[in-house]
């Protein structure tokens, strides 16, 4: 078992009075797509921030690479690369300027930055565009662009926050794909995002948070079965069905119109609400991770 | 600040070179009309009504100080606006913290830049001003080396403002309030001798431009010069500590 990426324990980060992370601890593996879930505010960007050490943490011990994130921050920010949530490309410069201009931050010497502006133009799809000023790009093509640049220096972690958020399903597809395949080499990717659907397809292990802490850890599907049972049944809030329910001792949610009863085998329960109830409308489906994470985090606007 | 600040200031210096190569043709122009409008303003118009100052005339008298405003501007506006645009609204410090380089490393790297700048727009003055007789060549290429120290002073100081203005308006306030007073009453334009004694303790003590002013007269003009060392001095030493406090401050602004 190769040493731990990323060891996080008991991890704080405070902003005044505010807790911002409480207490999070967490492991992420070499070669794993992790993912962190949760709603605005949950501490998704602060604890990005502190493992990319660009926020000193307030408490709780943090290392990546092994190498502790206070003592060790320019060793540790040579190994990664860091997409974050605003656009920060430099404005002034052209697709290939930014790249080997960043490329010099790590000491890369200007043949070799040179080398892997070109590749990675190419594997980003941004050949056309290689002389053009960024105030020119589309929105995919920017975050194309920040992803390339966060690769210039081949980092072993590739840390995003929300790269998918804004752009059409092409380029969430092909972004996914380039992340997929850069884990297919070796690398590990720590990535934020709101697609819920994304993250179960995607990640090898994410952790939802909340309010500062961790609720659950695992496998997308291992959350799903432990946390929902297979299945979602769907049907209609009438207090026919809700007496039924209540007869019957099986928990319920109630969504608007609607009553969720999540179940692992769903078939059964069909069968006797249909004869008890007949209700006019009746669905059933897989549970998913959208289902887990509104459970755990509460359908209750966050911001 | 030990071990924060290395040899890679270089790349963040060399990523402002590159942008203001690109952009050359526009960023040339402003420090070459300023002086030529003061000289012309000044020099020529007010000079005409103006006897020779200890034995000096007035165009030649000013010419100096156009050289000391110039390298205020270039390096002040730099730090002020072009910084804060690059921290506050295209985040090119946030990239460049999430690689080795410091957040040390981007304010000293940010502060010679702006030194540069007026490096360059001194030797752009210089032969403009040559051109017109009031300054003499080779004797004031001294005055870039005035434009690095001064060039470091005020690039450490429009930092400081950096780091405190909450928004991009905000920062009219020093200019109205510290830099525009202090051109005026610098001894630039007349000299400083002739303000009660008061302002004079109050320009000596507080005024970096004051002893730019006073520095570049004395390294450019025949006259005795026994405020030039003091100067000197001073602008060091004043230095050191800005360059120190907007390394802090920035850091403050920054970190979080």
């Amino acid at each position: 078992m190769p040493a731990p990426v990323i060891v996080a324990e008991g991890l704080l980060k405070r902003f005044g009075d505010l807790v911002a992370v409480d207490g999070c601890s967490f492991v992420v593996n070499e070669g794993e797509v992790f993912g962190f879930l949760g709603p605005n505010g949950a501490g998704k960007t602060s604890t990005m921030r502190m493992i990319s050490c660009v926020s000193p943490k307030s408490g709780g011990r943090l290392e990546v690479f092994g190498l502790d994130v206070e003592r060790h921050p320019r060793e540790i920010k040579a190994l990664i690369g860091v997409v974050s949530q605003e656009n920060n490309l430099d404005p002034d410069l052209s697709v290939f300027e930014n790249l080997v201009v960043f490329a010099r931050f790590f000491e890369i010497d200007r043949t070799e930055a040179a080398r892997r502006a070109e590749e990675l133009i190419d594997f980003f799809g941004l050949r056309e565009k290689r002389d053009t000023a960024i105030e020119f790009l589309s929105g995919g093509m920017k975050r194309r662009l920040t992803i390339a640049r966060a690769l210039i220096n081949r980092p072993r972690l590739v840390i995003l926050d929300e790269p998918t958020t804004g752009l059409d399903p092409q380029a969430r597809s092909l972004i996914w794909e380039r992340l997929r395949e850069l884990r297919g080499r070796g690398s590990t990717v720590l990535l934020s995002t709101h697609y819920l659907e994304e993250a179960e397809r995607f990640c090898d292990r994410l952790v939802i948070m909340d309010r500062g802490k961790v609720l659950v850890d695992g496998r997308p599907d291992e959350i799903v079965s432990s946390y929902m049972g297979r299945s979602v049944v769907e049907t209609v809030d009438t207090p026919d069905v809700i007496a039924f329910l209540e007869r019957e001792e099986i928990g319920f949610e109630r969504f608007g119109d609607l009553v969720h009863i999540t179940i692992d085998s769903a078939e059964p329960l069909v069968h006797r609400l249909v004869e008890d109830c007949n209700p006019e409308r009746l669905f059933v489906r897989s549970a998913t991770l959208e289902d887990v994470f509104l459970r755990l985090t509460g359908r209750g606007l966050k911001d | 600040m030990k071990g924060r600040v290395s040899w890679r200031v270089r790349h963040v210096w060399e990523r402002n070179f590159r942008v203001f190569v690109r952009t050359w043709k526009v960023s040339f122009l402003p420090p070459i009309f300023d002086s030529l409008f003061f000289l012309v303003a000044l020099g020529y118009g007010l000079g005409q009504f103006v006897q020779a100052i200890d034995g000096v005339e007035y165009a030649r008298f000013v010419a100096p100080a156009i050289v000391a405003i110039g390298i205020m501007n270039a390096s002040y506006y730099e730090t002020t606006y072009g910084s804060f645009v690059r921290m506050y609204y295209q985040k090119t410090f946030d990239a460049l913290i999430a690689t080795p380089v410091t957040i040390e490393e981007v304010i000293v790297g940010e502060i010679l830049w702006g030194a540069t700048k007026a490096v360059v727009y001194t030797a752009l003055i210089l032969p403009l001003l040559a051109l017109f007789g009031v300054i003499s060549l080779p004797g004031s290429l001294i005055l870039l080396g005035l434009a690095l120290l001064g060039g470091l002073l005020f690039g450490a100081i429009g930092l400081c403002f950096t780091a405190w203005t909450p928004s991009i308006d905000t920062l009219s306030y020093p200019q109205f309030l510290f830099i525009t007073p202090m051109m005026v009453i610098s001894g630039t334009f007349f000299p400083i001798e002739s303000l009660p004694m008061p302002i004079q303790y109050v320009a000596f003590a507080l005024m970096p431009l004051a002893h730019l002013v006073s520095l570049s007269r004395a390294l450019t003009l025949p006259a005795p010069a026994q405020m030039g060392l003091f100067s000197l001095l001073w602008l060091v030493v004043v230095t050191v500590v800005v360059v120190l406090i907007a390394v802090r401050q920035m850091r403050r602004r920054l970190v979080v």
